[in-house]
């Protein structure tokens, strides 16, 4: 009994000298700021996962490089813990919970998504811990009343309503007829709220509604009524697969629409996978490389995808700028708070006021960005086939003239 | 016009559902066993044709290389799973193929990655009626090429030695074991033969539809719902009961909406295992 005590003790001394020692691992260790992060490395968000965690690990590497973060007289460095969160909304909440109360970490960056990020808030907001995310647009974020939450890029719900305006706009203010098709996630019906509100606003009519399942492979019933009732703009919003299986369709049941606006076309890269077929659609972006916006730590757009480029050996997608921004945005407030105390931070970081080549960052009470706006690019393409997306909307960003409306098939 | 733009899509899309649903009857008859990893099989036959597409040979070739590839992954399943489960309960079959089709999923997310991919056929599109009514020619052509693989099964069967065996041993597999037939041997064939006819099933769905590693289930479903309504090693009502399930699936898509597709599909199946039970009670009891 008595040896059987000895080792319970033994054991429990050991356990609890490990757990005091990860925790003081926490937050600020020697000249390093330890920031956590849940990113999807398998499961189906794998790859917009790695593109995330990309951009945060460029973005660490330049602020490092370039004398880090001055708190207090001191000079300090980014360092992130990564776990992967399988895509896994149920497993995202554990691991921030692990990071918090194991691994006492007391800054977070998003996670990818915005199912993710909704089943991580309520942690980081639990636990008081300032969360800079970059991939989470869901308009239900910005509505819970969340304190601990900032989110660098614009809510979902303004995805595709410039494409809306701009309809309206060249049909001489007069309301347009829309066709709608969105997936029934939390992120897609945020944008189609989006598109109702602007019909609302334009005195437009939304002529189809169809709601697409999570495993849509096929489209030909939407697009057959969209050949029967000829609206003026198409929208369909369905992440990766709705864009490939809707410019897949379009092209073979040769269906003419004016303006076909999208979400998730750099994601699906579709002008590689569909080249001349994917020409003419509009496509909603929170951010391309031509956009003049400028930092001190990565110049401008150009210049940022230039490095990603040479770094990672592909084109950075809006989701890799927009994670590099988070970073940008935690030293600014890490250095305007002159401190580490959290609540301090939450309130510089609530206060932020600034540019980066990502575009410019201030966040309203909800913890949205409410200080860029979306673009639209439309995908242009030479005679060689070789496509590329231009800026066409708004017009000061506006790289190229837009076509409109889309030559028909027959012309083609 | 829409109707018949929904029939012929439904006819079509029906006929590449029937070839995934006979590799599923077939080895239901012959070794009772449900295949949960059906469309995982199919999505990894989809990905052999997407790669040959990668490296700049046309995907349809796909639908030869697909298949040898497949058999022989479903000689290795047979062998170090099924083989194991084949003579036990239909339960534990089922587990064990729900383990390996989640075990597909996630092999396939690692090596190919989690992007929705496609292959283009650039096959051009058939205009009937002035443009009212169009149809891909990729779906034709996955029409055709299911009808011939189909065809060229049944006479498979009827003609060769192995596949006189296997019928042989989905009749009484005892009988046809002291008759001199290897069933282990017919087993492993039949799960190869099921695997590839998934691969040329999957390169089809690479050249009209879009592949990513999980989704695969969709496609088990659905053949399971044709293989119950047509009844085991019942080659023509497995065929009718696949363009059933395909034109009935455009009308859900017109009638309710898509977000109701495969919803409809799952409602079917309860429909019609309830109306099974509902007739098989009833015979029971005029037995009695």
């Amino acid at each position: 009994m008595k040896i059987k005590n000895i080792i319970i003790t033994f054991v429990s001394a050991i356990a609890i000298l490990f757990s005091t020692s990860v925790v003081s691992l926490a937050k600020v260790v020697g000249d390093k700021i330890i920031l956590g992060a849940a990113i999807s490395l398998t499961g189906k968000y794998s790859s917009n996962g790695v593109h995330t965690q990309n951009g945060y690990n460029m973005a660490v590497d330049r602020i490092n490089d370039m004398g880090g973060i001055k708190v207090g007289g001191k000079t300090y460095k980014f360092d992130i813990i990564y776990y992967d969160d399988e895509s896994n909304p149920k497993r995202a909440a554990q691991l921030a919970e692990r990071l918090i109360s194991q691994d006492g970490v007391e800054f977070m960056l998003g996670p990818y998504s915005s199912g993710l990020t909704k089943a991580i808030a309520p942690v980081t907001e639990k636990y008081g811990v300032p969360m800079v995310e970059a991939n989470g647009a869901s308009r239900s974020l910005f509505t819970k009343g969340y304190k601990y939450l900032f989110a660098v890029l614009a809510p979902a719900n303004l995805y595709l309503d410039v494409a809306i305006e701009t309809a309206v706009e060249l049909n001489g203010g007069k309301g347009v007829r829309i066709a709608q098709a969105f997936e029934q996630d939390a992120f897609s019906q945020d944008v189609r709220l989006g598109i109702l509100d602007a019909a609302e606003r334009t005195g437009s009519k939304i002529i189809i509604d169809d709601k697409l399942p999570k495993e849509l492979n096929d489209m030909a019933a939407t697009l057959a009524k969209v050949k029967a009732v000829k609206p003026d703009v198409l929208v369909v919003s369905g992440h990766t697969k709705g864009a490939l299986t809707a410019i897949r369709q379009i092209a073979e049941m040769k269906v003419d629409v004016p303006m076909l606006a999208m979400t998730h076309c750099d994601a699906a890269k579709l002008s590689k996978q569909h080249g001349k077929n994917s020409q003419y659609a509009l496509c909603a972006s929170q951010w391309h490389k031509t956009l003049t916006y400028k930092d001190d730590f990565f110049k401008d757009g150009m210049t940022y995808a230039a490095d990603f480029e040479k770094l990672f050996g592909y084109d950075p997608p809006y989701q890799s700028a927009e994670s590099s921004a988070a970073l940008l945005v935690f030293k600014d407030a890490f250095e305007r708070a002159n401190s580490f105390d959290q609540k301090k931070v939450r309130d510089a970081l609530a206060d932020t006021n600034m540019q980066t080549f990502y575009g410019n960052i201030k966040f309203a009470e909800g913890g949205q960005n409410v200080d860029k706006p979306m673009v639209l690019f439309q995908v242009m393409c030479d005679d060689s086939g070789k496509c590329e997306n231009k800026v066409v909307a708004p017009l000061k960003w506006a790289s190229a003239e837009l076509i409109h409306p889309i030559p028909k098939w027959s012309e083609r | 016009m829409l109707t018949l733009q929904a029939v012929l899509d439904g006819l079509l899309l029906g006929v590449l559902f029937a070839l995934i649903a006979y590799g599923m009857a077939l080895q239901w008859g012959v070794m009772n066993i449900i295949n949960i990893a059906q469309g995982d099989l199919v999505i990894l036959g989809g990905y052999i044709a997407y790669f040959m597409y990668l490296y700049g040979i046309h995907p349809a070739w796909g639908v030869i290389v697909s298949p040898i590839i497949m058999y022989f992954v479903g000689v290795i399943i047979y062998k170090l799973v099924i083989n194991k489960v084949v003579d036990r309960d239909l339960f534990i079959s089922i587990l064990a193929t729900f383990g390996i089709s989640i075990l597909f999923m996630q092999l396939m997310n690692f090596a190919f990655g989690a992007d929705v991919v496609l292959a283009n056929s650039g096959y051009g599109t058939t205009m009937l009626f002035d443009n009212s009514v169009t149809l891909p020619n990729s779906k034709i052509f996955s029409a055709f090429i299911s009808i011939v693989f189909a065809i060229g099964l049944v006479i498979y069967m009827k003609k060769s030695k192995l596949g006189r065996a296997i019928r042989a041993t989905a009749q009484n597999a005892r009988a046809a074991k002291i008759l001199g037939v290897d069933t282990e041997k017919v087993y492993a064939a039949t799960f190869g033969i099921n695997a590839a006819l998934c691969g040329v099933a999957g390169a089809l769905i690479s050249i009209t539809f879009t592949i990513h590693p999980y989704m695969g289930l969709p496609y088990t479903i659905r053949s399971f719902m044709i293989v119950i309504v047509a009844g085991l090693g019942n080659l023509p009502g497995v065929a009718m009961s696949g363009m059933g399930l395909g034109v009935f699936e455009e009308f859900a898509d017109y009638i309710l909406g898509t977000e109701f597709r495969i919803g409809s599909v799952f409602l079917l199946l309860v429909l019609i295992l309830v109306y099974r039970r509902f007739k098989l009670s009833r015979k029971r009891e005029y037995l009695k």
